[in-house]
C-alpha cells in the first residue's frame, strides 16, 4: 500500500447521504479476480446511462472535476456490502482522501487498509466546503503527519485519526507482516485453547 | 459471583491474542467463511507474499452469490464462471473444505453455518461478507470484513479489532399475530435509522425476542448491519441448544451436554451493563414495507409513504420517491408489483418457505407478476421438497429454483428489469440492487407470497384471514 502524509488536491463535491457501496462499485463488476482497474466503474449507474454514455446531470462527468483527488461526501459514506472493490474503485479513479461527516465501519476500516485517508468532519464544516467546490474550483491541502486540513483561505481544520492507523497510513505498512510478529502470542494461544 | 458481564464482553475477552488498553486488540477467529466474490485477490495476496493459509481446518468455502439458480451445467458469464473456478482452485490449494455447485452441503453461506452446525455460541466467525451478522443469533461474535482482512485471517487465522461499545436493543411485550422477525426487525431500523448501530455491537433482548425460534433470531440478526452496527447477537438458551443438537460438526453425547452448559452460561448476566440502550414495544409492530431506498425507509402497509411536508430531510425523501416511481402520501396497498423474491440470506430457510407456502397454498400468482422462490441452501430445498413446498409453490405459479443469492444482488441470471417492482424478502432496497432500475420492496415471506397473489401490497393478517388461524 502506498503511504500518504501530505496531500494537496481537487475536491469533488458529492451532495448525497448515505453513499453505499452498491452505488460506488454495482455488483455487475465484482466478477474480476483481480485488485485493480476498478475506477472505471466508479459510480457507474450515475456516471453512464443505459447506453453506456455519460450522464450530463451527474457532477463528477463534468471537466472541471476531472483530476480530483478529495471526495467530499454527506453523512454515513459507504454503507452496505462490505466490498473492499469499492476502496479499490475510489483509488484507482485517483481519490485519496474521502471527507465526510461520518463513515460505515466496515468501509472506514476497507479504506484505510489501501491507503485512502478517509476524514470525519462536522456536518457543518463538510457543508461549508461542499458549498465553495459545488461553485468554483476548490483544492484542500491534508498534512495527516499534524493532522491539520488546510483550506484555501489558509484556515485550518484538525481532525481525529486512530494513533495506529495514522502509523500505518504514514508508512504505508502491511498489516499482515505486523501481525506475523505475533506468531509466539497466537501459537500459546491456540495451544492454550487446544484449537 | 465477580462483576455481571455482557455476552458480547465474555466472548470478546476469551478471544484477545494480544491486546493493550485503548489500542486495537488482536483477536482470534473461531471460524472463517469464503465465499467466491471476496476472497480471490486475498489468495492472490498470499501467493504473492508467499504466505500459507495458517488454519484450513478453520475455514469453510461455498459458492453462492455468482451461482445459477437453474440449469447449473450452463454457465454463460464467463467472467463469474471463472471466479467460481478461481475459488476452486484456491481451496484445493490450500486444503480449504469447499461447498462446490453440486455438493449437498452448498448454499448461501450465512444459511449453511448454522445449518451443519458451524456456527456455535462463543465463537468468532468472520466472513468476506456483511450479512455474517446473521450468526450471532447464536450468541456468536460474527461480523462482515474486507478481503484485505480476508487475507490477513488466512495468513494469521486473527484479526485487528477496536473494542465495540455494546447496544441492547430491547423488545419489550410480545409481536402480533401475523407480524414477523422480519418486520420487527425493519420497524427497528425504520424507528431508530439506518445509523443507530454505527460503533456498537447490538445485544437483541426482552420477551419478544426469546420468544423468537433460531431461524427468526437469524432474521433479526442478519440485518443488524442495516443498522450501521457491525454485529449482532442473542444470548444463547434452551432455543439454542435444542437447534445445534444432532447438528453434523457440533460433538455428541457428554461432551454436548458440558458444551451445553457452557454456551448457558455465555448469555449476559442480570445486571449487566450496557454503553447504551434502546426500546420497543413489539405489539406496537405490524406488517412493514419498505417504499424508499434504504431500509429504513419502511411504513407499516396499512400507511402511506411520507408526505414531503413532514420528513426532516425532503431532498432524500424526494430523491427516493422518484426511484421508486411512488408519489408522496401514497397508500402502501396501492402499489402493484410485477416480481416477488423469495429468498436471500434474511428469509430463505425453511421456516419462512413453509410460512409462504401457507399464504399461497391453493391460489394462484396474479397474472402480470414473476414469483420465485429460492431456497438459502441445498439442504433447505431438499426438506421443503419432502414437504411437499415445491408442490404448492409451483402449482400456484411460482418458480422452484436451486440454492444461491440469486435475486437479492441479482448478480446471476435473476434479475429485475429496469423499472420493475419487486416485493423482496431481501434485505436491501438500494437503488440498482436487484438490476439496474430495479425498484425493491423489503418485506416478511408472508406479504411477499400474498403480494404475489394480489398483485399489489395487502396486510397479510386481514388477507386470507383463515389462514392465520391455521397457524
Ligand atoms: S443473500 Fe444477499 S445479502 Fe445474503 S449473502 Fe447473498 S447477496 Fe449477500
Amino acid at each position: 500500500m502506498e503511504a500518504i502524509n501530505k496531500h494537496e488536491g481537487k475536491v469533488y463535491p458529492l451532495n448525497r447521504t448515505n453513499v453505499d457501496t452498491d452505488q460506488i462499485i454495482p455488483k455487475q463488476f465484482l466478477k474480476r479476480i483481480e485488485r485493480s482497474g476498478f475506477g472505471q466503474f466508479l459510480f457507474f449507474h450515475w456516471r453512464f446511462d443505459d447506453e453506456g454514455m455519460k450522464r450530463a446531470d451527474f457532477s463528477l462527468n463534468q471537466p472541471e472535476y476531472d483530476g480530483a483527488s478529495i471526495l467530499l461526501a454527506g453523512e454515513n459514506f459507504g454503507c452496505g456490502s462490505s466490498r473492499e472493490h469499492a476502496p479499490w474503485a475510489l483509488l484507482d479513479y485517483g481519490f485519496r482522501v474521502i471527507i465526510a461527516p461520518s463513515f460505515a465501519d466496515i468501509f472506514y476500516n476497507n479504506a484505510l487498509k489501501n491507503g485512502i485517508l478517509p476524514i470525519a468532519l462536522e456536518e457543518e464544516q463538510v457543508q461549508q466546503w461542499m458549498e465553495q467546490a459545488e461553485q468554483k474550483h476548490f483544492t484542500l491541502a491534508v498534512h495527516l503527519e499534524n493532522q491539520e486540513i488546510t483550506a484555501p483561505d489558509g484556515s485550518v481544520v484538525s481532525f481525529d485519526i486512530p494513533a495506529h492507523q495514522k502509523d500505518k497510513l504514514l508508512h504505508g505498512l502491511d498489516d499482515i507482516a505486523l501481525t506475523l510478529t505475533y506468531q509466539d502470542q497466537i501459537e500459546a494461544y491456540e495451544r492454550r485453547m487446544q484449537g | 459471583m465477580g462483576k455481571p458481564e455482557t455476552l458480547f464482553s465474555k466472548v470478546w475477552k476469551k478471544h484477545v491474542v494480544h491486546g493493550e488498553e485503548g489500542k486495537p486488540n488482536l483477536l482470534y477467529i473461531d471460524l472463517h467463511l469464503v465465499h467466491e466474490v471476496t476472497s480471490p485477490q486475498a489468495f492472490e495476496g498470499l501467493r504473492m507474499n508467499n504466505r500459507k493459509v495458517r488454519r484450513p481446518d478453520r475455514t469453510f468455502a461455498t459458492v453462492d452469490h455468482n451461482v445459477p439458480t437453474r440449469n447449473r451445467d450452463v454457465i454463460k458469464d464467463k467472467i463469474a464462471k471463472k471466479q467460481m473456478e478461481t475459488l476452486k482452485a484456491n481451496c484445493a490449494e490450500n486444503d480449504i473444505p469447499l461447498a462446490d455447485m453440486h455438493h449437498p452441503d452448498q448454499g448461501i453461506v450465512h444459511v449453511i453455518g448454522p445449518e451443519l452446525g458451524l456456527t456455535q455460541p462463543g465463537k468468532t466467525i468472520v466472513c468476506g461478507d456483511s450479512h455474517t451478522s446473521t450468526h450471532g443469533a447464536f450468541g456468536a461474535l460474527a461480523f462482515g470484513i474486507g478481503t484485505s482482512e480476508v487475507e490477513h485471517v488466512l495468513a494469521t487465522q486473527t484479526l485487528w479489532q477496536d473494542c465495540p461499545k455494546t447496544m441492547n436493543v430491547k423488545v419489550e411485550g410480545e409481536l402480533g399475530a401475523g407480524v414477523t422477525a422480519k418486520d420487527l426487525i425493519l420497524a427497528i431500523i425504520g424507528k431508530f435509522g439506518v445509523r443507530f448501530g454505527t460503533g456498537y455491537v447490538l445485544e437483541y433482548t426482552g420477551e419478544a425476542i426469546r420468544k423468537l425460534s433460531m431461524e427468526e433470531r437469524m432474521t433479526v440478526c442478519n440485518m443488524s448491519i442495516e443498522a450501521g452496527a457491525r454485529a449482532g447477537m442473542i444470548s444463547p438458551d434452551e432455543t439454542t441448544i435444542s437447534y445445534l443438537k444432532g447438528r453434523r460438526h457440533v460433538p455428541v453425547g457428554a461432551d454436548f451436554d458440558e458444551l451445553a452448559q457452557e454456551w448457558l452460561a455465555l448469555a449476559t448476566d442480570e445486571g449487566a451493563v450496557f454503553d447504551a440502550t434502546v426500546t420497543i414495544d413489539a405489539a406496537t409492530v405490524e406488517p412493514q414495507v419498505t417504499w424508499g431506498t434504504n431500509p429504513s425507509m419502511c411504513v407499516p402497509v396499512n400507511s402511506t409513504t411520507p408526505a414531503l411536508a413532514d420528513t426532516s430531510y425532503p431532498e432524500d425523501v424526494q430523491r427516493a420517491l422518484d426511484y421508486m416511481g411512488l408519489e408522496e402520501s401514497q397508500a402502501i396497498t396501492s402499489i402493484e408489483i410485477d416480481h416477488v423474491f423469495i429468498g436471500s440470506c434474511t428469509n430463505s430457510r425453511l421456516g419462512d418457505l413453509r410460512k409462504a407456502a401457507a399464504i399461497v397454498r391453493g391460489k394462484q400468482v396474479n397474472p402480470g407478476v414473476r414469483a420465485i422462490v429460492v431456497p438459502g441452501s441445498f439442504l433447505v430445498k431438499m426438506k421443503a421438497e419432502e414437504e411437499g413446498l415445491d408442490q404448492i409453490f409451483t402449482q400456484a405459479g411460482f418458480e422452484w429454483r436451486d440454492a444461491g443469492c440469486s435475486m437479492c444482488l441479482a448478480m446471476n441470471d435473476d434479475v429485475v428489469p429496469a423499472g420493475g417492482r419487486c416485493a423482496s424478502t431481501s434485505n436491501r432496497n438500494f437503488e440498482g440492487r436487484q438490476g439496474n432500475g430495479a425498484r425493491t420492496h423489503l418485506v416478511s415471506p408472508e406479504m411477499a407470497a400474498a403480494a404475489a397473489i394480489a398483485g399489489h401490497f395487502v396486510d397479510v393478517r386481514t388477507y386470507a384471514g383463515n389462514v392465520l388461524q391455521e397457524g
